[in-house]
């Protein structure tokens, strides 16, 4: 145990890392197209007819009154209907010109490429080294020095090193809630996706442990395309570049965050963004 | 109403209290340490240790046998079957039916099993009779904990892209109380079941030195010792019994003790 | 790399369909070989024969097994009989008037009551119940009795069984919704109307199958029994007439009676016989239980 904590204690290069080196690749040409999409869940129509494409390298907000389809959506970007037969999907989902639903794809490898951040923290029943750690190891690195930097990297990024330096092997179930939601996003991220899907990812939290992670997506936004479903208006109007306005399984209206926000084309957008419904 | 609740506590405590009455008198340290002597049934010196030692290793053989088959079977149905799933329920009902098929039926069963396979009676028929017995108990109680899992667990794991196999490693850490918790139910009904081990364990003054030797159990230890007319032997019958009796409260509270751990780290 | 964790994960997943097969076929191998190792006797003699006829002379060839089964009846009978009201009066108690304090102090002595080996209860029959029934209450009504009696049998199973009884009553009571007995205690219902009125009778179905669970366990029970009931061959005629019930005929001859086929067929037809009447009681009554869970789940 002792030696292992020595280990970590980083010699100065590690710590003096910078965020540059954050992704050993920055991948360009990110892209996401969704084609004549349609979900049903035994017999309900839940997503009709979506039509979309994301933009890379930025955030969009997925907005619209719960029960209208958002979590639905997102989950069907990394295959997570998989788990449930009552699901049936129809419809094409590109991700990087790859249909993910076409037979032979890989889930394993469309998951890899998305970082997932669910609505409550989730940690692993280990510690915090080991959640980090737990990506890369099963994706293959088992080299002990790789994965000694992979973790302290990916803490820095989400400014939890600091925070959790001197207990890095105890166990994550005692984080605070904020700190297990930013320890579950460096555990993302370690698994090195190119697109990052929050499912209302802060609805948890308190509200200086949002404005963190609210931060560290404005961050990552560089470097990562970003999905995020969201619950309040205020937040897809803080970090958004585009939104999507979804109502009873289909997309009213989307567009760049300031023309969604001042000159809403629909009707229902309108009356939504006054409040008149939720 | 509090009447019979209270007559229901006061005959624990009654049961309990008589085979300590009777039996603390011959619990001697020789009870525990040696194997019966010569004439040991006519209440010449000896002890149980044969029963002692039979028992635990039936019961730890039926036991490595019957989570190997349980823990892939309860995380098959949990994870691998959808929620709905008939199969699932198919598989939940005939383990609530094996639950209640009676121990002397598991007995006939083992034992027409072993002559099928040229076993005699011996540690390897016993520990196999004795698995099916807590087969059903052990799965049941694991499925049960593992249903009250969230889905959030799951459903990060393969966010990361873990395959199932990946995942259900990490989900069985996290359910580690609940196995000791059903481990532990297990043991309380195996050790204590002379149906199932009296025709298939057979019985022997020594301690089994292999799994084709036949040996000794606890409760038929004090079966037989019981049916001696000698004096002695009955009271060693009922020292057995309190050695028997603490095994299963020991037991009996250290499972509730995981589960309420459980509960605790759930919350 | 990738290849390798795709094939762990399939191999894993063929091992644990091959075992949940092997779980639901277990049930029927036993049901299949005990029926195999039973039909030499089931084709010797008319089943009717065999059940009804009270001549048990197995050297002679004559299987007879209505002694054990009514000894079987009788014994479970009036377990079930002493065991009801007092699980039923626990079960309310702990439902609808202990505090949570009673109620969590209360678990593990039906925990522990269930846990106890039956070698133990029977050891604990034969010191008590044994020289109470042969000494006290058996003189007050026929002349003589050893105490190992039908009685015996009963009352040690019925402390047996009432663990188990009061465990699923508490869930039954549990499923009804509280708004239910809410609206009862409104209008102005004392408790015990509101548990007359409401919990009792909207629980009675699995109440039955709590019975028939009990009943059940009381028909396979072996060593308690046979350690206090007196395993004398008769049709007993009063609860202080010895008796030999079907799974202590099993214990104390099987594994001996080898040597005569015919007697081992008869010993396997009763596990046999033992072995359908309780799949058929769980399984009916473990239905109704899953019915009345999934009822009450969603609502």
């Amino acid at each position: 145990m002792i030696t292992q904590q020595m280990a970590l204690i980083p010699d100065n290069s590690v710590i003096e890392m910078k965020e540059p080196t954050l992704l050993k690749k920055v991948i360009n040409n990110q892209s996401i197209k969704i084609e004549h999409l349609d979900v049903y869940i035994e017999d309900h129509h839940i997503l009709k007819d979506i039509n979309l494409t994301i933009p890379e390298k930025s955030i969009t907000c997925i907005i619209g009154p719960s029960g209208c389809g958002k979590s639905t959506f997102l989950k069907t970007l990394n295959r997570m209907h998989d788990e449930t037969p009552e699901v049936k999907i129809s419809g094409k989902v590109f991700v990087d010109d790859e249909n993910i639903y076409s037979p032979g794809v890989n889930v394993i490898d469309t998951r890899k490429k998305m970082g997932l951040l669910a609505q409550r923290p989730c940690p692993l029943p280990m510690s915090i080294f080991d959640n980090v750690a737990y990506g890369p190891r099963i994706h293959g690195i088992k080299r002990r020095k790789a994965l000694n930097q992979t973790v302290i990297q990916y803490l820095q990024y989400v400014g939890l090193w600091d925070e959790v330096r001197d207990r890095i092997r105890t166990s994550a179930s005692r984080l605070s809630i904020g700190q297990q939601q930013r320890l579950c996003l460096a555990r993302g991220l370690a698994i090195e996706p190119e697109y990052i899907l929050g499912d209302e990812a802060t609805s948890a939290l308190d509200p200086l442990s949002t404005k963190k992670i609210e931060e560290l997506f404005i961050k990552l936004r560089e470097k990562y395309t970003i999905i995020l479903v969201t619950h309040t208006l205020r937040q897809a109007r803080r970090i958004a570049d585009h939104i999507v306005f979804m109502y009873l399984g289909k997309i009213i209206e989307s567009g760049p965050t300031e023309e969604f926000f001042k000159n809403p084309k629909k009707q229902l957008t309108k009356e939504y963004l006054s409040g008149s419904f939720s | 109403m509090i009447l019979t609740a209270m007559i229901i506590l006061g005959v624990l405590v009654y049961i309990i209290g008589t085979v300590f009455y009777r039996g603390l008198p011959a619990l001697t340290l020789d009870m525990v340490t040696k194997v019966p002597g010569g004439g040991f049934y006519l209440g010449k010196e000896g002890g149980v240790l044969n029963a002692i030692i039979g028992s635990l290793y039936i019961i730890f053989g039926a036991l490595a046998i019957s989570t190997v088959i349980s823990v892939p079977l309860v995380m098959y149905i949990n994870f691998y079957l959808p929620a709905k799933s008939l199969f699932a329920s198919i598989i939940r009902f005939s383990l609530d039916i094996l639950f209640g098929v009676p121990s002397i039926v598991y007995g006939a069963f083992g034992f027409a099993l072993m002559i099928y396979l040229g076993i005699r009676a011996s540690l390897l028929g016993g520990i196999i009779t004795v698995a099916m017995l807590i087969m059903p108990l052990m799965m049941r109680s694991l499925d049960e904990v593992t249903r009250l899992l969230s889905r959030d667990l799951p459903d990060a794991l393969l966010s990361l892209g873990a395959t199932k196999y990946e995942m259900i490693k990490v989900i069985l850490k996290q359910l580690i109380p609940g196995l000791i918790t059903a481990i532990l139910l297990a043991i309380g009904r195996g050790i204590g079941d002379a149906a199932t081990v009296l025709f298939t364990a057979g019985y022997t003054d020594n301690i089994p030195d292999s799994l084709s030797s036949p040996a000794a159990t606890l409760p038929l230890s004090i079966f037989f010792q019981l049916g001696s007319p000698v004096e002695e032997v009955q009271n060693r019958a009922y020292a057995s019994a309190i050695i028997l009796t603490v095994m299963i409260l020991i037991l009996s509270f250290s499972a509730r003790y995981f589960s309420s751990k459980f509960s605790k780290h759930k919350i | 790399m990738r290849r390798l964790r795709v094939i762990k994960d399939k191999t894993a997943r063929y091992l644990m369909v091959l075992i949940a097969i092997f779980t639901l076929l277990l049930l029927l191998v036993i049901g299949i070989s005990l029926f195999l190792k039973a039909f030499p006797i089931m084709k010797e003699k008319n089943l009717w024969v065999l059940l009804s006829s009270s001549n048990w002379k197995p050297f002679k060839g004559d299987f007879g097994f209505l002694p054990f089964i009514l000894s079987t009846l009788y014994v479970s009978l009036i377990a079930i009989i002493i065991a009801l009201p007092f699980s039923i009066l626990t079960s309310i108690y702990l439902n609808s008037y202990a505090s949570r304090t009673v109620r969590r102090l209360f678990e593990p002595v039906i925990d522990l009551l269930s846990g106890i080996p039956p070698v133990i209860y029977g050891v604990w029959g034969t010191l008590t119940v044994v020289p109470l029934i042969a000494g006290k209450i058996a003189p007050r009504f026929v002349e003589f009795s050893t105490g190992y009696t039908v009685l015996a049998g009963g009352i040690v199973l019925a402390v047996m069984i009432i663990p188990l009884l009061i465990s699923i009553m508490v869930e039954v009571f549990r499923s009804i919704p509280q708004a239910m007995t809410d609206a009862s205690l409104s209008l102005g219902a004392t408790k015990w109307q509101t548990v007359k009125k409401v919990i009792l009778r909207k629980s009675f179905p699995g109440i039955i199958a709590a019975v028939v669970l009990a009943l059940s366990r009381a028909f396979g029970e072996t060593m308690a029994v046979l350690m206090v009931c007196g395993n004398i061959t008769q049709i007993p005629h009063s609860v202080f007439d010895a008796c030999y019930p079907l799974p202590a005929l099993i214990a104390n001859n099987y594994g001996e009676m080898l040597s005569m086929p015919s007697y081992e067929s008869a010993l396997m037809f009763s596990a046999f016989l033992l072995f359908i009447i309780v799949v058929l009681f769980n399984g009916l009554s473990r239905f109704t239980l899953n019915q009345i869970e999934k009822r009450y789940q969603f609502s």
